[in-house]
């Protein structure tokens, strides 16, 4: 087994492992290992050939490949950084011992003086929400299905009804439909959808197909393969009222019931997680609990845009740079937790002295909010949506009047519509 | 007044659009694209096509894009148009595969190097 020094290791190589990898190398990093399971690096921006990523960043509309290639072309500027694709890490240690392997060089443990965590996030399966019934196949995940379709080249069925209005779901019906499935339905358990809403006008909308709230499948009919489901709405207590069942004839069933990071190295290096995100629990720099090891992207809160994956996966690069130089100041962080309203703030621990852009997740929607810190309304919220982040970077100006914990909540504005 | 969601980012500002005759007025456009889209969206509306096609000699397809937005109603026929390619590698990202796909006047390009 091949033991090797070396400065930084980034696990993943997605749009945060890419974005962190180059911002370490800009930064000085003299050796930057980026490892990524997959034959080619981009992540899952691969399968989303849909566009809408970049406006914030670029100012541009682009495609996920697109968006990836803005990444992975820069590589060439930087021998520093080895790419090492097909490449699994197997485990992770809090003295930041990363243990990988491949066909080519077998097992290696890279010692590494920091490690960025930037393994993203995987879809909740059938399991995870119990739906009663036969198992045939044509049950898939919206991820599997974007995959097969838009890296395979393969269609998953003829007619199909989706679980879940999550983005990945809504995209994938649009996409179904172009592609000559028939979409049935689209059902989502809470009264209202966890996708953007951009996503209901363009997919669902624009191919008038039928979004059911509050409807959830009870049972999946099918003996082979998939034949039907049955759906019931359900109740406040989303319980599923099972006289007014009735099924959709299909044979896919898409789920597209949420997303969760992917923490398993990361638990067992002894990271500390966020209970409500998921991810581990990191300061402004993007650090975890453990010194050296940092997380970014979607391993540590899900996002709803890569650009803002981008930004915080450049700050952690950068961070990861200055922690290899012994220079990463040692300030006391004010710790931030969620109010009234709020299932989730991210970063968990904020410095005082600089700018801190937070990204707030709320729990039920809203209209006509203010987001308020600590005692202070600080911005208008005209929509609240769990669905979308709402984001508000902190002022060092600000921060100066805040010493201890900080309660980030969302509270009734000055007008009721 | 009819209300519109903007589709131009994620964003998704929720727009008021008032249409008499041939002029628009729009509220709730957080920016300039917003009111561009707006309008067009009250008067034509127009889509990014986004697909892959099958690569010549390739098992896998390469995914492809309008190079601008084009009329909704030719969304169907601009796929229909989008199977029948069969490019050749090797493919340069923003390489144009096909000019004026589907009589839109827009042509299709590669996003992704094959």
């Amino acid at each position: 087994m091949l033991e090797k020094d070396t400065d930084l290791v980034v696990i993943g190589a997605g749009p945060a492992g890419l974005a962190a990898a180059l911002a370490a190398a800009e930064a000085g990093v003299g050796e930057v290992i980026l490892i990524d399971r997959l034959e080619e690096p981009g992540g899952i921006l691969q399968q989303c050939i849909h566009n809408g990523f970049g406006l914030r960043y670029f100012g541009e509309e682009l495609t996920g490949p697109e968006y990836a290639w803005r990444f992975i072309e820069p590589l060439a500027q930087y021998p520093q950084i080895q790419l090492k694709t097909g490449t699994m890490v197997i485990e992770l240690t809090a003295d930041r011992r990363v243990v990988a392997i491949n066909p080519r060089d077998g097992l290696v443990v890279y010692r590494a003086k920091a490690v960025i965590l930037a393994m993203g996030c995987r879809e909740r399966p059938r399991g995870a929400i119990n739906i009663p019934g036969s198992r045939p196949a044509g049950i898939f995940t919206a991820g599997t299905v974007q995959r097969l379709m838009n890296i395979e080249g393969l269609l998953p069925g003829k007619t199909a009804v989706i679980l879940g209005s999550g983005d990945i779901g809504l995209i994938m019906a649009r996409r179904l439909t172009l592609e000559g499935v028939k979409v049935r339905a689209v059902l989502e358990l809470l009264p209202y959808s966890s996708g953007l809403q951009r996503n209901i006008v363009q997919c669902l909308d624009d191919y008038q197909i039928p979004l059911y709230l509050s409807h959830t499948v009870t049972r999946i009919r099918g003996e082979q393969r998939v034949s039907a489901v049955e759906v019931a709405p359900v109740d406040d207590r989303l319980q599923p009222l099972s006289d007014q069942r009735f099924a959709i004839d299909c044979d896919t069933l898409v789920l597209s019931v949420g997303l969760v990071p992917e923490n398993e190295l990361s638990v067992n290096a002894g990271v500390q997680l966020d209970p409500a995100t998921g991810g581990p629990l990191v300061d402004s720099n993007y650090q975890t609990n453990l010194p050296g090891i940092f997380a970014c992207g979607n391993v540590v809160h899900v996002h709803d845009l890569v650009d803002d994956v981008t930004e915080e996966s450049r700050m952690a690069g950068g961070a990861a740079a200055l922690y290899i130089r012994g220079q990463l100041a040692k300030v006391t962080m004010i710790r931030v937790s969620g109010g009234r309203n709020v299932r989730s703030v991210v970063p968990q621990q904020i410095a005082p002295d600089r700018p801190t852009t937070l990204y707030v997740r709320a729990r039920f929607p809203e209209r006509n909010r203010i987001l308020r810190v600590a005692d202070n309304d600080r911005t208008k919220l005209p929509v609240v949506a769990p669905g979308e982040t709402i984001r508000y970077t902190l002022t060092p100006k600000e921060l100066q009047e805040y010493r201890e914990d900080l309660s980030i909540s969302i509270e009734g504005g000055a007008s009721h519509a | 007044m009819p209300e519109m969601t903007c589709i131009v980012c994620p964003v998704g500002c929720r727009m008021t659009v008032k249409v008499t005759g041939t002029a628009v007025e729009v509220t709730g456009n957080g920016c300039r694209r917003g009111l561009e889209y707006a309008r067009q969206e009250a008067i034509a509306p127009q889509r990014v096509l986004t697909a892959v096609v099958a690569v010549a000699g390739a098992e896998q397809p390469l995914p492809v894009k309008t190079a601008r937005p084009i009329p909704k109603e030719k969304l169907f026929a601009a796929m229909a148009e989008v199977k029948t390619l069969r490019p050749q590698p090797p493919i340069r990202i923003g390489q144009v595969l096909k000019e004026d796909l589907a009589g839109t006047g827009v042509a299709l390009v590669a996003a992704k190097n094959f």
